[in-house]
């Protein structure tokens, strides 16, 4: 293999600390014996590492090291060996004991009932506390007990090394006062891989350049030079960038998708008088969607514009529109409640309040915001946008109003638009919106169109003209597009949802 | 929107056709009804408000007979006169004017239909009665009646009877406050002095509307055979519409409709009248209308399958439509007929210019210069606390303030930067530098039509550990130079800012917005403890200064 493209990607300190690795294997001694600091000598193992130069085993296990009475018998013998030496097969007294033995009165006491339960000493009680060896007795004094074959063993000892008939040994062991103890060690050991045997081996002094510098270029010392080679394949850290809001980036698309279909922006006031959300567009002045609980209102009294008794007329008996109105009496106290707009369709009775005849054909559309009390859930917002668009076209008919849908879908990627008998108090024919589901397979319902009705248009616009109209959701599209389950998540304002989100691609 | 809940079988057999699963759900929705779920023999469907007389089995099933073209075209109901009166004294003109009734015979009771007559009642009640404010519907079992029945207004203390789930008798004022339906609608009948009440020629209770009937006269049974029926409320053609769906529903359930006549102080009535509204087709209009090119034939077939009669040029509307104002009404019904799924989508060649509003474009463009300048935008609510944007920025201006809004949504922002002080008391778990910024609309009052004035701002925070006065003035230098604007800024006083280290921006002698660094203390109402330097300017004013330059 051909080392020379590995050697030229080899950092300064990778250059440092591969030759000790032949000699070294923990982290320790290597920092030592390349005189580096611990910092660098990670980072210099983590390249090696990623360049399968190295292998860095980190090993999180337990070891049992001794304790004072564990080496203090290391070294001398178990006490209950001395005990059993001094014993015979005749009984003699537990104060001969203590004398041959020279153990404490603790030891003694404890030397008693191991031995007696491992059947090596007989015991009976007489003034005193007779003792002669036991039946087991030859044999342990022979062979010796668990405790101190294992005792024999190397510390400090890794846990994970002690076999299952060692176990017993082990927990008797750690129930003795001060002879056991287990501690965690993290370790890390470094190993050459093949590759980095035969690296260790190579020449790696030679000069290379790290970082080309101003000074290199200005005296074309560069020329001379050999450039480390970098390891272009690594991950690097994350950079922060600036970044505009997800769910603008869906609006801007949405925006210029009207935008190529020839239409016009509106904007306007979220704040409006009912006059204008609502009765403006013939919504009945007693329609349950005017309640407190589906909208908010603002306190105070609106100011109507001029022509606002064309509209209370248009309302009682129709007016000029050939219409029977609601029949019902228009209240002005209604007209002038301040709200904020409940619908962006206030935008387009706006705007057909402002055009003459003149300026027709003309197509207009916004993609904003609009309000309804709503308690805040995983799929209600009480402010949201929607799109919305009016083509006020003399010769406009119910098929055009498809042809504008169906484009409009197409380029935000629904290939199939169905329309379906619906009802709002402002369009006639009304249709609700329904597009296919590509994934889904399914038929999925975002929102509602028309053509405005002849009370609604006649009296903004001074005559009478087919008005095409929608109002579409919009929240739908954009949270299904981002995988967002909890539609509150797109204004959560989490400022890593905000960075890592992906753009608006369709 | 309501739903009404009906038997498939009942359905089907007034129907007079079974269909398929699948064509069945695919006929209700394109019949302009919400198929929300068929479940064994129940189908649930959602009705738009301007179909009440769908609100009962009988007319809907009466609907889709005739859409599916099974029973097509103007259905006809006989009535017989019932020989009976009922009395409309002048004293009910100030309470509740105006009530339209009728007499059904010869109907077999049983669980299921009582069941319907509920259904039909409470649905009317909520939607086109509209709470029963607009109109009430009473049921009452003929058998222990006796006419003449007199509809008049009494002082509450003077009425008497058992009402509908109670044990004793109870006073017209004590119904409203002991009675559980008395307090839930007892608002309708706030502030009268007399209440309106039905009594039979033997001065007995028979209700007292729009509250609850009597509980002896006013609870059908299954042995019930004959009914009386009352609407009231404010409006004759209202009451006359809507007693119409309840009596052709009851028609429709086997019974025979008898008249009767009212008598009002002023005139007489007879009562129900099921004479069909007639109106001129335009047909040359509704094909316009609707891009089609319907044959005078055609357009026939289409009215029949929605129930109505065509004769010569006049459309004849079925007396329980109360939704029919004006032609457009009578092309959307051709349009259902015709199928919404047989409309073939065109797009006209019709040339119109694109733009994009000019202040919608100047905000885009300082989108881009902040995200060039490595700035995160965010995207809050308008609605916050009064509490963020006044006491935790030590202010006290007027704030507008929402009439019916819960929680902590409840005011109009007048300015952005409480927003973003919000996103980064929410955001301390993640990575800093948080540089964020909005652009958005705040609301202040001011004289317009609706004494709010609504400006667009650009609110910018820069929140780290390093960050000072310094960092946010070269990001405003940054943005004025990309605007090709020269600026200055005037130190000023801020109590939001630490003192000297605020100063306002200014362009041409225009004060477009102001610039600093947060106070610890309003840091500190905001748990923050990252210092934030921050701006907020006038996007409008910007903008306008930027179009007076062009000039």
């Amino acid at each position: 293999m051909d080392l020379k493209p590995i050697i030229s990607k080899l950092h300064d300190l990778e250059r440092k600390v591969l030759p000790v690795l032949k000699e070294n294997t923990e982290l320790s001694a290597i920092v030592k014996a390349s005189k580096l600091q611990e910092i660098e000598v990670m980072r210099a193992l983590q390249w090696l590492e990623n360049k399968e130069v190295v292998k860095v085993n980190k090993e999180e296990k337990k070891i049992v090291i001794l304790d004072s009475n564990g080496l203090k018998y290391k070294e001398e013998g178990f006490p209950e060996r001395k005990f059993l030496e001094s014993l015979s097969e005749e009984f003699q007294s537990l104060t001969v004991v203590a004398e041959k033995t020279k153990l404490e009165r603790e030891e003694l006491n404890a030397c008693i009932g191991l031995l007696k339960r491992k059947l090596a000493i007989e015991v009976k009680k007489e003034e005193e506390l007779m003792i002669k060896l036991g039946s087991q007795a030859e044999k342990i004094l022979k062979e010796g007990t668990y405790e101190e074959k294992f005792l024999e063993k190397e510390f400090p000892l890794d846990l994970s090394s002690v076999k299952d008939v060692e176990k017993l040994a082990f927990d008797e062991l750690k129930k003795r006062k001060s002879f056991l103890k287990v501690e965690d060690e993290k370790k890390l050991t470094i190993e050459l891989t093949e590759l980095g045997k035969e690296l260790a081996n190579e020449d790696l002094s030679g000069e290379f350049v790290n970082r080309l510098t101003t000074g290199m270029l200005k005296t074309g010392s560069w020329k001379d030079k050999q450039f480390r080679a970098y390891d272009v394949e690594i991950n690097v850290p994350k950079v922060q960038m600036g970044k505009k809001h997800f769910v603008n980036d869906a609006v801007d698309y949405i925006k210029q998708i009207w935008m190529d279909l020839g239409f016009k922006e509106m904007t306007g006031n979220y704040v409006q008088s009912a006059f204008w959300d609502l009765d403006a567009l013939f919504v009945p002045q007693d329609h349950p969607a005017r309640e407190m609980q589906d909208t908010f209102y603002l306190n105070g009294k609106a100011k109507l514009p001029e022509f606002w008794e064309k509209i209370k007329e248009v309302h009682e008996t129709g007016g000029e529109t050939n219409s029977k109105g609601w029949q019902s009496k228009y209240s002005k106290e209604e007209a002038e409640k301040i709200m904020l707009r409940t619908h962006t369709t206030v935008l387009s009775a706006q705007t057909i309040a402002g055009l003459k005849k003149e300026d027709l054909p003309a197509k207009f559309f916004s993609v904003n915001k609009v309000f309804r009390n709503e308690a805040l859930d995983w799929k209600h917002l009480f402010e949201f946008y929607q799109v919305e668009g009016i083509v006020i076209d003399p010769n406009a008919n119910l098929k055009h109003l498809k042809g504008y849908l169906k484009e409009f879908y197409q380029k935000m990627g629904f290939s199939k638009v169905r329309m379906r008998p619906a009802h709002f108090p402002y369009t006639e024919p009304s249709v609700e919106v329904d597009v296919f589901h590509p994934v889904k397979k399914e038929w999925v319902e975002l929102g509602g169109a028309g053509i405005f009705r002849p009370e609604v248009v006649k009296p903004l616009l001074g005559f009478e003209c087919p008005v095409l109209a929608w109002g579409q959701g919009m929240g739908r599209i954009i949270s299904e597009y981002w995988k967002i389950m909890d539609i509150r998540e797109l204004y959560k304002n989490d400022l890593k949802q905000i960075r890592e989100m992906k753009v608006w691609l369709k | 929107m309501p739903t009404i809940t009906l038997n498939k079988k009942v359905f089907e057999q007034l129907v007079g056709k079974e269909l398929p699963l699948e064509e069945l759900k695919d006929r209700i929705s394109m019949l302009g009804t919400d198929l929300e779920s068929i479940e064994g023999n129940e189908i649930t469907v959602e009705i738009f408000p301007n179909r009440p007389d769908l609100l009962s089995v009988q007319g809907f099933a009466r609907a889709f007979s005739s859409f599916i073209g099974e029973k097509v075209g103007l259905k006809y109901y006989d009535i017989k006169s019932s020989g009976q009166k009922v009395i409309v004294e002048e004293s009910v003109k100030v309470v509740r004017p105006y009530t339209a009734c009728a007499i059904i015979k010869n109907i077999n009771f049983d669980d299921e239909k009582i069941k319907e007559i509920i259904q039909i009642q409470e649905k009317l009640h909520i939607t086109y009665g509209r709470n029963r404010k607009k109109m009430a519907l009473g049921v009452y079992p003929m058998e222990k009646i006796g006419f003449p029945i007199t509809y008049k207004a009494e002082d509450p203390n003077k009425i008497k009877f058992q009402p509908l789930e109670a044990n004793k008798e109870m006073t017209g004022l004590q119904i409203l406050s002991q009675h559980k339906t008395g307090r839930e609608f007892g608002h309708l009948l706030e502030g009268q002095d007399k209440f309106p009440i039905f009594v039979d020629n033997n001065n007995q209770v028979l209700s007292m509307p729009p509250i609850i009937n009597s509980d002896n006269l006013g609870k059908i049974t299954e042995e019930t055979k004959e009914v009386f029926i009352e609407c009231s409320g404010f409006d004759y053609e209202v009451l006359s519409k809507c007693l119409n769906m309840v009596v052709t529903a009851f028609a429709e359930m086997g019974g025979e409709i008898y008249s009767l006549e009212l008598d009002y102080p002023d005139s007489k009535k007879t009562s129900p009248d099921l004479t069909p509204e007639k109106m001129k087709l335009d047909l040359r209009y509704i094909n316009k209308w609707l891009g089609l090119n319907l044959s005078e034939e055609e357009a026939k077939t289409q009215l029949e399958k929605m129930g109505y009669g065509y004769e010569n040029g006049i459309v004849m509307i079925p007396a329980y439509r109360s939704d029919i104002l004006h032609q457009v009404d009578l092309a959307e019904d051709i349009a259902i007929a015709y199928g919404y799924e047989n409309f073939e989508e065109t797009i006209p060649n019709v040339a119109t210019v694109a733009e994009e509003d000019p202040l919608e474009k100047f905000s885009k463009k300082i989108r881009e210069i902040l995200v060039g300048l490595k700035l995160l935008e965010v995207k809050n609510y308008h609605l916050i606390t009064k509490e963020n944007l006044n006491e935790k920025m030590l202010l006290e201006n007027e704030i507008i303030p929402l009439k019916n809004a819960l929680g902590e949504h409840n005011h109009l922002r007048n300015w952005i930067l409480p927003s973003l002080l919000l996103n980064l008391k929410d955001n301390q778990h993640h990575e800093y530098p948080q540089n964020i910024f909005e652009i958005g609309r705040t609301f202040v009052s001011g004289d317009t039509e609706t004494k709010v004035v609504e400006t667009e701002h650009l609110g910018i925070t820069i929140c780290h550990e390093k960050t000072d006065f310094t960092e946010v003035r070269q990001i405003l230098a940054a943005l004025m130079g990309s605007l090709g604007l020269e600026f200055s800024v005037k130190e000023t006083s801020h109590p939001s800012f630490i003192l000297g280290r605020v100063g306002e921006i200014i362009i041409k002698d225009i004060i477009v917005g102001f610039i600093g660094e947060l106070s610890p203390k309003v840091l500190n109402n905001w748990e923050l403890v990252v210092p934030v330097v921050g701006m907020e300017l006038d996007l409008e004013k910007l903008f306008e200064v930027l179009k007076e330059n062009k000039k």
